[in-house]
């Protein structure tokens, strides 16, 4: 026997459960996909437990409740207990605004191990404005006390583009004020209302190096205070990210319909199909599941991926991208310098980021078709 | 974490806070480090000292520890550990 089935893979590190989609702000950064997951959709308590079952069964060591807004699901700290149960390592990815000090205690009391809060900005009007929430940023701060209260690590995530990046010093100063002991300084990527907002979002390159900078400066400078978790936008970089560690290589996806994938835009790519949990077992799918196996390791590469030295550092980049930009997932990633198409692809965000931004187009759910009564 | 840099000293009592965990994986046959959104697969030597770091064993009898077991002197490790223990706690995997 041949090729990428032939040796069981490796299991995967961690899971991101995307609980649901439904969420209450309408970050234009939004990594979902366009076509947002119904409510009447979701997996129901049962599959969850079932699919963290399989998850612990298969060698996952770190869940991610995320979505969407995972506390807008009531059974949230019932599946926190379950993961914790298994030995799973919980992490909890939220916005924070649906949050109470009752409910940050029964998460604790699950077995939390750690949140992960997001802040849009450093100050209220421009945190709410990004998020398209009003009040959102005075709940997080309350979130972040109470989470800090329960004795739970904190994690400040702040999404970074053109319309807050030269705000980075004060974000900093939030995480250090908030008692965080990490940040992930996270220069959004496009993919999702990511794609369809980067003329929004895209920062100059100039914009670009003055963040890194600062977010230099400001590892040194709180060394043993602050952990620092910087991802750089790829457009403007030489070599392109090890998109997800490699392409089905250390992390899985499951939708809140129960698709599982190996990254959240995966479905954008045609021509792969997409198994549910309700259909086959985890471990199968991770195993030998075409859309799996499509892209995992190296016999898939073009050249000049294929006989890169780096084929196995960055994986080929992001087929998602290569997708979004050439119109083709099998391609090199153009945020490779080496791609034939790298030139175009930093002319475009040097054009984009010099242009007035355009409005947001806020995350929402695509309204129904009205149905003939 | 904490609101200033903690540095490492002799008397230091190492530890590793509630939310990271040392554990031996089965179905990977090693042991691993867990933290916020952070796995650690440490090699021998860092897994040694992740051992000893219970809060109630000082960094030098941590040291004396490991210099029994690598057969060296407490002197030539030493500086090494130390610099680990800095590192990690740097990176809030051990607090000091």
């Amino acid at each position: 026997m041949t090729g990428p089935a032939a040796l069981a893979p490796e299991p995967p590190l961690a899971m991101l459960v995307e609980l649901t989609h439904r969420c209450p702000l309408r970050c234009p950064y939004c990594s979902n996909p366009i076509e947002l997951e119904r409510r009447g959709q979701e997996l129901d308590t049962a599959a969850w437990r079932d699919v963290l079952d399989q998850a612990a069964a298969l060698g996952v060591l770190q869940v991610h409740f995320s979505g969407g807004e995972p506390t807008a699901r009531p059974d949230l700290e019932d599946l926190v207990e379950h993961a914790a149960g298994l030995g799973l390592y919980t992490n909890l990815i939220t916005a924070g605004v649906l949050l109470d000090e009752a409910r940050v205690g029964r998460l604790a009391a699950a077995g939390l191990d750690h949140v992960q809060l997001s802040f849009q900005d450093s100050a209220p009007a421009e945190s709410d404005r990004i998020a398209g929430y009003q009040g959102g940023y005075r709940r997080k701060i309350a979130a972040a006390g109470w989470i800090r209260a329960a004795g739970l690590p904190l994690t400040l995530n702040a999404p970074v583009h053109r319309h807050n990046i030269e705000h980075l010093e004060a974000i900093i100063e939030l995480a250090v004020e908030l008692g965080a002991e990490r940040i992930e300084v996270a220069h959004v990527q496009y993919y999702g209302w990511g794609l369809k907002n980067r003329a929004a979002l895209i920062p100059t390159r100039a914009q670009l190096a003055r963040a890194t900078e600062v977010v230099e400066a400001a590892t040194e400078r709180l060394k043993g205070v602050l952990v620092f978790d910087y991802v750089v936008p790829d457009y403007y970089a030489h070599r392109p990210k090890a998109c997800m560690g490699g392409w089905a290589r250390q992390f899985l996806n499951v939708t809140p319909s129960g698709k599982v994938l190996p990254c959240h835009a995966a479905e954008t790519i045609p021509g792969l199909a997409f198994e549910r949990v309700s259909e086959r077992g985890l471990a199968e799918i991770w195993a030998d599941s075409p859309a799996f196996l499509r892209f995992r390791g190296t016999d898939w590469m073009p050249e000049p991926c294929a006989s890169c030295e780096r084929r196995e550092i960055d994986w080929g980049g992001c087929r998602c991208q290569a997708l979004a930009i050439l119109g083709d997932a099998a391609q090199t990633d153009p945020a490779c310098g080496l791609s034939p198409h790298h030139a175009a692809l930093v002319a475009l965000a040097e054009a984009e980021s010099d242009r007035e931004p355009p409005a947001f187009e806020y995350r929402q759910m695509t309204r129904p078709e009205p149905v003939e009564a | 974490m904490t609101a200033t840099r903690a540095i490492i000293a002799d008397g230091s009592l190492p530890r590793l806070p509630q939310h990271v965990k040392l554990r031996f994986d089965q179905r990977r046959n090693r042991w691993i480090v867990l933290a916020p959104e952070r796995v650690l697969m440490p090699d021998d030597v860092a897994l040694e000292i992740l051992k000893r770091c219970d809060g109630a064993t000082s960094v030098s009898a941590i040291i004396e520890s490991l210099a029994e077991v690598y057969e060296a002197s407490a002197e030539e490790i030493g500086e090494d550990v130390a610099e680990l223990l800095q590192d990690l706690a740097d990176k809030g995997f051990v607090q000091l």
